[in-house]
C-alpha cells in the first residue's frame, strides 16, 4: 500500500466513528422516547393530593367522623445508599433492627429508586418524636396522611371501616396509590366514590436527591384536590350513643326507626368494637383477635344477624288472616292444645285476646283457613295455592327482602314458599299439617332485628311503611335515589285496630307481658317474644311502636340469651323510647336503667 | 519584522477557528453544567465557568507564545521536553496527590497539574524527532523497538497511576506509525483482537447458562470454536494453494489460531484475576450484562437519559432539568456532552461532532501538505490523541464504550487538560506555518 492511501484510511477510520456517534445520537434522541420517559421519571414527580374525605354528621349536624393527620414512615433504598445507620434508627423506632433490616430488604426489593413504608400510620405524637432525627438517616421522611377519627365509636358497623388499600384494591382502581386508603365495609365502603372526592396533582421538578425544586410548566398542568361529600345520617347521635351504652356487656342489637319517613334512628349491633384498633400498625393483630371473639364483635348482628320472629310474627298472620276474610275481628277460636301447646288461662280468645295471650293454638288455626281453603279438591293443591298467596302477602311486610336502602350488608332472612317446600318435601308430598309452625313465627321463618322494627313502623302507620334508610343528605344532594320509597303492606288500615290494641294492652295492662315497657304519659304499643335457642337461654326480643298515634319511633330489641321478652328487651326498648319522644335528658325511671346498665352477659337462667 | 506578518499570515486560521469555537461552547456548556437552578454568576472566578474562562485566557496567551516560537525549538527540545514530562510522571507517582483513586495530579493551591496530559504532547514530539531522524522509515527493527520504547515508557508510568484512560490515548500513537510505514496489517490485527476480546467478555461472563455446558462455561465452548477453526481452515486452505505455498499458509492458519486463543485466555484471565471489580463491573455494565449491583450502570443510564431526553432541538440553554438538578454524574468534565446533548438536542450534538470531524479531517490535510517528516508524523499524533480522547470519551457517554473518564478536548472543565490540548496543537499550529520556510 502506497504510504500516501493511508492517510486516506486513517481519515475513513475518522470519518467513520463520527458517523457513528451522529448515527448513535440519532437513535437515542430521534427513534425513541425511552430515554426522553426515563428522564421525565427521573426529573418528574407528580405529588398525589390528597383530597378530605366527606365528614359524616348526625341528624342534627353533630360530627360522627372525622379525619385526623397521622403519618408514615417512607424510605428510599436508592438515596440510603446502603450507608443508612440501621441500628440507630432500629433504636429510634423502638424496633429489633432485624425487623428494620428485613423492611429495608423488602423496600429495595419492591424498587431501588420508589420510596416505600416501613411503618405505618404513626400517631402525631409518635412522629413529633422521632421527626427532629430523621435528618440523621438519609432516604427517610414521613408522609403525611389522614385517617378517621370515629371519637366515640358510635354506629362503628353502620359506618363501616376505613383502611389501607390491599394490593387487589391497587390493581382494580387506578385512583389509588400505594398506601391509600379506602372504605372497605358499611356506608364507607357503599359510598367510597363520593366520599373519597377527587385527587388532585402537583408536578414537580426534582432533583437527584428528590427533593422538589420547581413546578414543572409553572403549574399549569396541576389540577385542585376536590373535597368528598358529607354524609348526613339518620343516626341521632344521642339516641345511638345511649343505646349503645344499654347494650354495654350483652349481646344482640337495637335498630329504631322513625314511622313516617323510614329514618333509621339507631343501630346498634353489641358487642361492637373501638374502630381505633382496625388502624395503624396493629391492625392485622388486632383483627385477628376480634374475628376469633366469642361474641362476635365484627358481625352486625342489626342487618345480618336472622332470628326466628316467634310470637311476634302473630300479628302479621292476624292481619294478614283478616285480609284474607278467613277471620273477622271477633271471630273466637277454641285453644286446643292438642295439636299444639299454650299458656296462660284462656280458652275462646279473639284476636285481640289471642295477641295479647299469645295463644298457640288460635293461629294454628288461622294459618290451617288459609292454607287449606278448599279450592281444588286436591288436599296439596290447595297447601299450595294457599301457600303461594300467604308468602306473597307475609312479604309485603317487608320479610324476605333486604328491604332496598341501601343498608349496608343487609339480609333479607327468609319466607319459604312453595317452591322451597316442593324442594324439601317433593311436590304435592306436603300440607299444611307439614308445615304449620310457620303459623306461630317459628320452622323455616327467619327475620333480621331490621325487619322487626320494620314491621313496628308498619304496624304504627296502620299499613305501610318508608324503605328503611341511613343517609339524609348526601354531598347536599339529599337522599341518594331509591332510599326512600313509600311501600303498602297490602293491609287497609281500619283493620289494623285490633292489633293495635292489643300492642297497646300488651304493654299497659297489668298483667301484659311487655309490662316493663311502660312509661307513664306515654302509650307504647309493643310485643314481647321470646326466641327458642336450645339448649342455651332464649333470646329476649321487643318490638313496640309510640306514641300509638302518629308514631315518632318504632324500634326492635334483641337481647341474645338473656331469656324472656318482657324481661330484659321490653324495659331498654322504653328506656330509648322515653328519652326519644319524650325527649328527656335522663330517665324517670332510674331503676329500670340502673337494673338494664348492670345487666351482663351470662344471664341468670330462669326456671 | 517581515518575517512574522508571514508566519502570522500563514497560521492554519480554520484550524484556530475551529478550536476557538470548540473552545467557546465546551465553556458555556461547562457554565450551565455547573450552573445552580437559581442563577450563574457570570463574572465571579470561585465558579468553574469563571475558573474555566481564566484558564481559556491563559491558554490564549500560552498559545501566542508558542506561535512566537521558532519551530527548531520544538524540534531541538523534543527529547528534553519529553524527558522532563517523564521526570513528570515519576515526580507525580511519588509525591503527588490521590484524587479518584488514582495518583495523577500535583496540587498547588486549589488549581491542580495533571502532567500525563503534557506527557501526550512530549511523547509525540519524541517520536516525531525519532522517525524523522530515520527519515520516517519505520522498516529497520531498531527504529521499531526505539519508537515502542518511547511509548511505552510513558505509558508504564501511567499506569501505575492507574489511568486507564490516558493508557488507551496512547494507543493513537498506532496512526501516525500507521502512516510511516507500519504494516496494515496492524490495523487488521487491532480490529481482530477487539472482536475477540468482545467475543471473550460475552461467553466468559458467567451469567449466561449454556444447554449442555452449564453456566461460565462458554468462554471454553469459544475456545473450543477457534481451535476448530483453525484446523478447518489449515486443513481447507492447504488443499487449495499451491503446494509450494502449503506449508507457509498451514503455518499462518495455525499460528493465528493459537494466537487467537492464547489472545483471548489472556483477555479471561485479565477479566477475572487483574481487573478490579469495579472496572470489570464497568465492562460488564457496557455489554448490558446483569452485574447484580442496580447502581452499577447509574451513570451510563443517567447520561442516556439526558442526551436521550434532548430530541431534536434541545430543552434550550440552561433548561435542561437533568442538567440542572444534577443527575449527571461528573457533569462539568467527562460527562460534558450530556449537557450538550440534553440542552441543544440532536442538531447540536450532531454539530459539536462534526466540528470534532472537521478538526481532524484539517489536521489530516495539514499533515499531508508537510514537507517536513518531523511535522508530518506530529501533526499524526496531535490528530491521533484528539481522536482517541473524541473516540473514548463520546463513545463512554453514548454508552458505545465503558465508562473510563477522560476529558473531551478544550470541552471539559479542567486547566491541565485545555492548556495540554493548546500546547499540543499550537505547536503544530507554528511548525505548519513555517512549511515553505524550512526544508527538513
Amino acid at each position: 500500500m502506497n504510504t500516501s492511501d493511508r492517510s486516506g484510511v486513517i481519515a475513513a477510520i475518522f470519518t467513520f466513528m463520527a458517523l457513528v456517534f451522529v448515527l448513535r445520537l440519532g437513535q437515542i434522541q430521534l427513534t425513541t422516547s425511552e430515554w426522553r420517559d426515563y428522564a421525565a421519571r427521573l426529573t418528574e414527580e407528580r405529588e398525589p393530593v390528597m383530597a378530605s374525605r366527606g365528614l359524616v354528621y348526625d341528624r342534627n349536624g353533630e360530627l360522627v367522623v372525622s379525619n385526623v393527620a397521622c403519618y408514615d414512615l417512607m424510605f428510599t433504598p436508592r438515596m440510603a445508599r446502603n450507608r443508612i445507620d440501621t441500628l440507630g434508627l432500629a433504636r429510634l423506632l423502638g424496633w429489633e433492627p432485624e425487623r428494620l433490616i428485613a423492611e429495608m430488604d423488602k423496600a429495595r426489593v419492591y424498587s431501588w429508586y420508589r420510596p416505600s413504608i416501613i411503618m405505618r400510620q404513626l400517631p402525631p405524637e409518635e412522629y413529633a418524636r422521632i421527626s427532629g432525627e430523621l435528618w440523621r438517616f438519609p432516604g427517610t421522611w414521613a408522609k403525611t396522611r389522614s385517617i378517621r377519627s370515629n371519637l366515640e365509636g358510635l354506629a362503628t358497623h353502620l359506618i363501616g371501616e376505613y383502611s389501607e388499600t390491599t394490593p387487589k384494591d391497587l390493581e382494580a382502581d387506578p385512583f389509588y396509590t400505594l398506601g391509600d386508603f379506602k372504605g372497605k365495609s358499611g356506608l364507607e365502603g357503599v359510598w367510597e366514590t363520593q366520599l373519597r372526592g377527587k385527587k388532585g396533582v402537583r408536578f414537580h421538578m426534582v432533583d437527584v436527591r428528590n427533593n422538589y425544586q420547581q413546578p414543572l410548566s409553572e403549574g399549569r398542568m396541576d389540577t385542585l384536590a376536590i373535597a368528598g361529600d358529607d354524609m348526613v345520617l339518620t343516626i341521632d347521635r344521642e339516641l345511638q350513643r345511649y343505646a349503645q351504652r344499654l347494650m354495654q356487656g350483652k349481646r344482640g342489637s337495637v335498630v329504631a326507626i322513625e314511622p313516617a319517613t323510614g329514618e333509621v334512628l339507631v343501630l346498634v349491633s353489641s358487642p361492637d368494637y373501638d374502630p381505633d384498633l382496625l388502624v395503624g400498625p396493629g391492625r392485622a393483630r388486632n383483627y385477628d383477635s376480634l374475628l376469633k371473639h366469642p361474641g362476635k364483635p365484627l358481625f352486625n348482628r342489626a342487618l345480618r344477624g336472622t332470628y326466628r320472629p316467634g310470637s311476634i310474627f302473630k300479628m302479621i298472620q292476624g292481619l294478614v288472616a283478616l285480609e284474607q276474610g278467613v277471620i273477622q275481628e271477633d271471630s273466637r277460636i277454641y285453644c286446643n292444645r292438642g295439636i299444639i301447646g299454650c299458656h296462660g288461662s284462656h280458652t275462646q280468645d279473639n284476636l285481640n285476646e289471642a295477641i295479647i295471650h299469645s295463644c298457640n293454638p288460635y293461629f294454628h288455626e288461622v294459618m290451617r283457613r288459609m292454607i287449606q281453603t278448599p279450592r281444588t279438591g286436591s288436599h296439596f293443591e290447595d297447601a299450595a295455592q294457599g301457600l303461594a298467596i300467604w308468602t306473597e302477602r307475609v312479604k309485603a311486610f317487608g320479610l324476605g327482602t333486604d328491604l332496598g336502602g341501601n343498608l349496608p350488608g343487609a339480609k333479607s332472612g327468609f319466607v319459604p314458599d312453595t317452591t322451597f317446600f316442593n324442594r324439601v318435601y317433593g311436590k304435592k308430598r306436603w300440607a299444611y299439617s307439614t308445615i304449620y309452625s310457620l303459623s306461630i313465627g317459628e320452622g323455616e321463618l327467619l327475620v333480621t332485628p331490621l325487619q322487626m322494627a320494620n314491621i313496628a313502623a308498619a304496624i304504627g302507620n296502620r299499613g305501610w311503611y318508608r324503605t328503611p334508610h341511613a343517609i339524609r343528605n348526601l354531598g347536599g344532594k339529599g337522599k341518594p335515589p331509591g332510599s326512600d320509597q313509600r311501600i303498602e303492606t297490602g293491609v287497609p288500615s281500619e283493620r289494623f285496630a285490633p292489633i293495635v290494641a292489643a300492642m297497646e294492652a300488651v304493654v299497659a295492662a297489668p298483667d301484659g307481658t311487655g309490662k316493663r315497657a311502660q312509661i307513664e304519659g306515654l302509650t307504647v304499643c309493643g310485643k314481647t317474644g321470646t326466641v327458642q335457642n336450645d339448649p342455651d337461654l332464649e333470646h329476649s326480643v321487643f318490638m313496640a311502636f309510640a306514641p300509638c298515634v302518629n308514631p315518632q319511633i318504632a324500634i326492635s330489641v334483641y337481647v341474645e340469651n338473656a331469656g324472656f321478652g318482657g324481661t330484659w328487651a321490653a324495659p331498654l326498648a322504653a328506656l330509648i323510647i322515653e328519652k326519644h319522644v319524650l325527649e328527656r335528658d335522663s330517665t324517670a325511671y332510674p331503676d329500670r336503667e340502673q337494673r338494664i346498665l348492670e345487666a351482663k352477659d351470662p344471664f341468670p337462667r330462669h326456671d | 519584522m517581515r518575517r512574522q506578518v508571514t508566519i502570522i499570515e500563514r497560521i492554519d486560521w480554520i484550524t484556530v477557528g475551529i478550536l476557538a469555537l470548540l473552545a467557546f461552547v465546551g465553556w458555556i456548556n461547562v457554565s450551565s453544567a455547573t450552573a445552580t437552578a437559581e442563577s450563574v454568576e457570570w463574572y465571579s472566578l470561585a465558579g468553574k465557568q469563571g475558573k474555566q474562562l481564566m484558564w481559556l485566557g491563559i491558554c490564549s496567551l500560552v498559545a501566542i507564545a508558542v506561535l512566537n516560537i521558532e519551530g527548531e525549538f520544538f524540534i531541538r527540545t523534543s527529547l528534553l521536553y519529553y524527558l522532563f514530562t517523564v521526570l513528570m510522571l515519576i515526580a507525580v507517582l511519588a509525591v503527588g496527590k490521590k484524587v479518584g483513586g488514582a495518583r495523577a495530579w500535583f496540587g498547588v493551591g486549589t488549581f491542580g497539574i495533571q502532567p500525563s496530559e503534557f506527557a501526550k504532547s512530549g511523547t509525540a514530539l519524541a517520536l516525531a524527532w525519532l522517525l524523522s531522524r530515520s527519515d520516517g522509515k519505520l522498516r529497520d527493527l531498531p527504529t521499531r523497538f526505539k519508537s515502542l520504547g518511547l511509548i511505552a515508557l510513558p505509558v508504564g508510568l501511567i499506569l501505575l497511576q492507574p489511568d486507564a484512560g490516558t493508557v488507551l490515548v496512547f494507543g493513537g500513537f498506532i496512526f501516525p506509525l500507521y502512516r510511516e510505514g507500519l504494516s496494515g496489517n496492524v490495523l487488521i490485527f487491532v480490529f481482530s483482537a477487539l472482536v475477540l476480546s468482545i467475543a471473550s467478555i460475552l461467553t466468559g461472563a458467567s451469567e449466561v447458562v449454556y444447554p449442555v455446558l452449564g453456566s461460565g462455561s462458554g468462554i471454553y465452548l469459544l475456545w473450543a470454536i477457534l481451535a476448530g477453526l483453525g484446523g478447518t481452515a489449515a486443513a481447507l486452505v492447504v488443499r487449495n494453494t499451491v503446494p509450494r505455498e502449503r506449508a507457509r499458509v498451514r503455518w499462518i492458519a495455525w499460528g493465528s489460531c493459537a494466537a487467537s486463543l492464547a489472545f483471548s485466555v489472556g483477555i479471561h484471565w485479565g477479566l477475572e484475576s487483574v481487573l478490579q471489580p469495579h472496572q470489570r463491573e464497568r465492562i460488564h455494565v457496557l455489554f448490558g450484562l446483569d452485574v447484580g449491583n442496580p447502581d452499577a450502570d447509574y451513570n451510563i443510564r443517567h447520561a442516556k437519559a439526558a442526551i436521550g431526553s434532548g430530541g431534536w432541538v434541545g430543552k434550550g440553554y440552561m433548561q435542561g432539568p437533568m442538567t440542572a438538578y444534577e443527575f449527571v454524574p461528573e457533569q462539568e468534565t467527562d460527562f460534558i456532552f450530556c449537557t450538550i446533548g440534553e440542552e441543544w438536542g440532536f442538531l447540536g450534538s450532531s454539530v459539536v461532532v462534526l466540528l470534532f470531524w472537521g478538526l481532524l479531517i484539517r489536521l489530516i490535510q495539514i499533515a499531508e501538505r508537510q514537507r517536513s517528516h518531523f511535522t508530518r508524523i506530529y501533526a499524526y499524533s496531535v490528530a491521533s490523541i484528539l481522536f482517541m480522547h473524541f473516540l473514548i470519551n463520546i463513545g463512554m457517554v453514548l454508552g458505545l464504550a465503558p465508562v473510563i473518564g477522560i476529558p473531551l478536548p478544550l470541552f471539559s472543565y479542567g486547566g491541565s487538560s485545555v492548556l495540554g490540548f493548546t500546547v499540543l496543537v499550537f505547536i503544530l499550529l507554528r511548525l505548519d506555518a513555517e512549511r515553505f520556510t524550512v526544508l527538513r
